[in-house]
């Protein structure tokens, strides 16, 4: 039987923009604040009051890993993650480059490429954010818990019609 | 590290910078934020020096702990001398700009001359640069950090603006970071735009190393499961600082109609649920928002929903927006309270001191001190929506007689519009105090007497006393980290032991403000909040720096101290009513009229209130006239002054 994987679910509209996951991303990885440093970042749109947290989705089929011509970046299926190998990645960038969501960094001070890891099983993002904007999940019915949320949405919608329908 | 943070003198009639270290010597004696500030104020001033003039010195710093791992230490805090008060000024805000100050490198800017033309700072990664400002000069508050990100072309830009209040010199006008996280109260913006200084724009890349990361990352873990696990923060985290206002004006706590009246009745439209309900029809569900690290999220985003401004982006407002642009003035709708809020943050004002300012001005009008022609011809009546709105934008202008009069302060304006008008005045040390009322209250009534910058509830108030905790829970919290064996008593109309209660908050504030940790995250609202204990560990776990409850303690009296010696030196003498540390005689005189049964009725016995002064006084090692003994001094360490260390 296929192991069960957890991934990082991120629910933007939950996030209050705080980038507490961010620091604790960089105590946790670095021993320093720095959020330069984060494998998460909050990306905001202040004038709207939008804020979107982005970080690696350790793709299936990851452009990182199929780009990268030192092949230092693998799959790792046992943790659920995409990997770096530091002994062999030649720190050409084009994982940074390929990324369809920025999530891979390069922090000019160390000159490395950086990425979540998901802290070997215990996310620091997720276990600070009290929101719950970012959660760690089993990949299990995630569509389903997904489904809920809009079938909720649907039937206060349908109700309020109703009451419409009735005032009419 | 945080202790490696630098502190820089900007001279911006000359250009000359200076970067220079901060000895850990100095952090063990004043910790950082307003604490080191109060003591470079003291320092880089001199007695009697023209608040609008080169010389008055503007402190921008952030705290000990700012960006490092403790939760919510964020706070920017601005200091100088005011020209709102002519005492001490400072304010404090939160958002983004302080951490982003320290991974810049940078913990205090010291600011004083004045450019030539309109400029800004740009403050990266150990680099000072002053930039021209000429092109953003005269744009709003948030129009002036998209212009400034847009320039420097780095969305990632944190800035600390004034808007056109500040540049038109309105004695209260706002510094303000993001949205709305603003600096009002002294009108620190009026200082910065007297030194033609529009932003300080700020971006940073520096780690900080954590002293102790694994305890740091386990010790702020439980900080924030201690607070969000109160009832208080989760209240505010749904509803934001509003909360309060439900619970105040059921009592009888809130001015209306200026200080007519001690609550506002009939204002469904302004109670917490209903602005809650339009920040979820205009933002969804999840419209709260938070500053820089914290969970407690108490800022609601929220669109305009009509008015003038219908479909405008805006955070807040705040329970002192209530009061400010809905009690006080009488005009209990939402969409007047939004679009105040709105135009406050725009034009960089301070809400509290606006919305004051036209309440004081309706009373008088209706009691015919202002006339038609003084108003030009606005009838500015109580209630009068479209009045007091107009007003705002009048004043941020120094627009009509009015307008012009009133943006130059309480004192001075009263003295302009004369006949009696000082009198009706709810203020001290030239500031007006916030919408709340404090006739039924001893111990909130001497925490605005005696406050540093004026009539004010941050700088000392123990608001746990409305709690009527039992008295042992109330020893317990203020008898730490010094022993107080005194009296304390339950009942918040009582005079008894007040006094202790308002000393020990007045150092729990400093504390937390010279580290850069925000109000709600002690025993401001929530009675089981983090305390010296705490802080004494998470100074350690974050810098290194070994500090006892009892020094963190001492730090605070002693800083305290010094704002005393400030407005010492600036004229204050206790019992002056522009000056001094007493109240407008309304407080004495006048009974309040509504609220809970034990509340009408009330007023402050002035015998009893001196007679807390005095004990406060001898709290805090001050003679009769509230001046420093030499024994306090010697104690503090500030019996050779001025000490220029830094």
């Amino acid at each position: 039987m296929q192991k069960n994987i957890k991934i990082l679910k991120i629910d933007y509209e939950k996030c209050t923009g705080c980038r507490l996951c961010e620091l604790v991303c960089t105590v946790k990885h670095d021993r320093v604040s720095n959020p330069i440093r984060s494998r998460i970042r909050i990306i905001k749109w202040e004038s709207e009051g939008v804020y979107v947290p982005i970080s690696c989705q350790q793709c299936e089929d990851a452009p990182c890993v199929l780009g990268c011509p030192a092949k230092a970046l693998t799959r790792n299926e046992d943790m659920g993650r995409v990997e770096v190998d530091y002994e062999k990645c030649i720190g050409c960038r084009t994982c940074v480059s390929v990324c369809p969501f920025g999530a891979m960094h390069f922090v000019a001070s160390d000159r490395k490429v950086i990425k979540c890891d998901l802290c070997d099983g215990d996310p620091q993002c997720v276990r600070f954010c009290e929101i719950e904007a970012v959660r760690f999940v089993e990949t299990t019915d995630l569509g389903l818990q997904k489904g809920r949320e809009a079938a909720r949405r649907l039937q206060i919608a349908e109700r309020k019609a109703g009451t419409l329908l009735e005032a009419q | 590290m945080a202790l490696n943070r630098k502190i820089a003198y900007i001279d911006l009639t000359t250009g000359d910078i200076q970067v220079k270290p901060i000895p850990v010597e100095m952090r063990k004696q004043f910790i950082g934020g307003r604490g080191l500030d109060a003591y470079l104020l003291y320092n880089h001033t001199k007695k009697g020096v023209d608040p609008l003039g080169p010389d008055n010195v503007l402190m921008i710093s952030g705290g000990l702990l700012t960006a490092t791992c403790a939760s919510a230490t964020t706070r920017t805090h601005v200091m100088a001398k005011s020209a709102l008060t002519g005492m001490l000024g400072s304010t404090n805000m939160g958002g983004f700009f302080a951490p982003e100050l320290a991974w810049a490198g940078f913990h205090h800017l010291v600011i004083r001359g004045k450019a030539e033309k309109p400029s800004y700072l740009f403050i990266h990664d150990g680099e000072i640069e002053l930039r021209d400002a000429e092109n953003i000069w005269g744009k709003s508050t948030t129009e002036t950090q998209w212009a400034i990100r847009e320039e420097l072309s780095d969305p990632e830009v944190k800035c600390l603006v004034i808007g056109p209040a500040g540049e038109n010199l309105v004695r209260f006008a706002s510094v303000l970071t993001g949205i709305k996280d603003s600096g009002g109260r002294t009108g620190m913006g009026c200082i910065m735009g007297s030194k033609n200084l529009k932003a300080v724009a700020a971006r940073g890349t520096m780690d900080i190393s954590i002293a102790h990361p694994e305890e740091a990352l386990e010790f702020n873990k439980r900080f924030i499961d201690q607070i969000s696990s109160s009832k208080v923060n989760q209240t505010q985290g749904t509803l934001g600082t509003p909360f309060i206002w439900g619970a105040t004006n059921s009592w009888g706590g809130v001015r209306a109609r200026y200080f007519q009246y001690n609550q506002c009745e009939y204002a469904d439209d302004i109670e917490p649920e209903h602005l809650d309900e339009i920040a979820t029809e205009t933002m969804g569900p999840y419209h709260m928002a938070a500053c820089f690290g914290c969970q407690v999220h108490c800022r609601a985003r929220y669109k305009l929903p009509s008015g003038p401004h219908a479909g405008k982006f805006d955070e807040g407002p705040e329970y002192t927006t209530l009061g400010a642009f809905g009690a006080m003035p009488d005009c209990r709708n939402a969409e007047t309270v939004l679009t105040c809020n709105y135009l406050v943050n725009q034009y960089g004002m301070d809400n509290l001191e606006t919305g004051a300012m036209i309440s004081w001005a309706m009373e008088l009008f209706e009691r015919g001190i202002l006339t038609k022609e003084q108003t030009d011809g606005i009838d500015l009546r109580f209630g009068n929506d479209e009045a007091l709105i107009e007003m705002i934008t009048r004043i941020c202008n120094r627009q009509g007689w009015l307008g012009d009069t009133l943006a130059d302060g309480c004192i001075p304006a009263s003295k302009k519009i004369g006949k009696n008008s000082f009198d009706s005045l709810v203020q001290v040390k030239g500031m007006n105090n916030l919408h709340s009322d404090e006739r039924a209250t001893p111990a909130l009534a001497l925490n605005v007497a005696t406050a540093s910058r004026g009539s004010d509830h941050l700088r000392s108030r123990p608001a746990i006393d409305l709690y009527h905790l039992p008295e042992p829970v109330l020893r317990k919290i203020y008898s730490s980290p010094v022993p107080y064996d005194g009296p304390l008593s339950s009942e918040h109309t009582e005079y008894e032991g007040k006094p202790w209660q308002v000393f020990w908050q007045e150092n729990c504030y400093m504390a937390v403000d010279s580290l850069g940790i925000c109000k709600y995250h002690t025993v401001f609202l929530g009675a089981t909040h983090p305390n010296f204990e705490d802080w004494a560990k998470v100074i350690y776990y974050n810098t290194g720096l070994e500090l006892t409850p009892r020094d963190i303690w001492d730090v605070a009296v002693r800083c305290n101290t010094i704002e005393r010696l400030f407005n010492l030196r600036e004229g204050l003498t206790r019992n002056d009513l522009k000056k001094g540390d007493m109240l407008n005689h309304r407080y004495f005189d006048e009974p309040c009229l509504r609220g809970a049964p034990g509340v009408v009725g009330k007023k402050i016995d002035k015998d009893k209130f001196i007679r807390m002064v005095d004990e406060l006084y001898e709290h805090k090692g001050l003679d009769k006239e509230g001046v420093p003994k030499p024994e306090t001094l010697k104690k503090l360490g500030l019996e050779s002054e001025p000490s220029h260390r830094l």
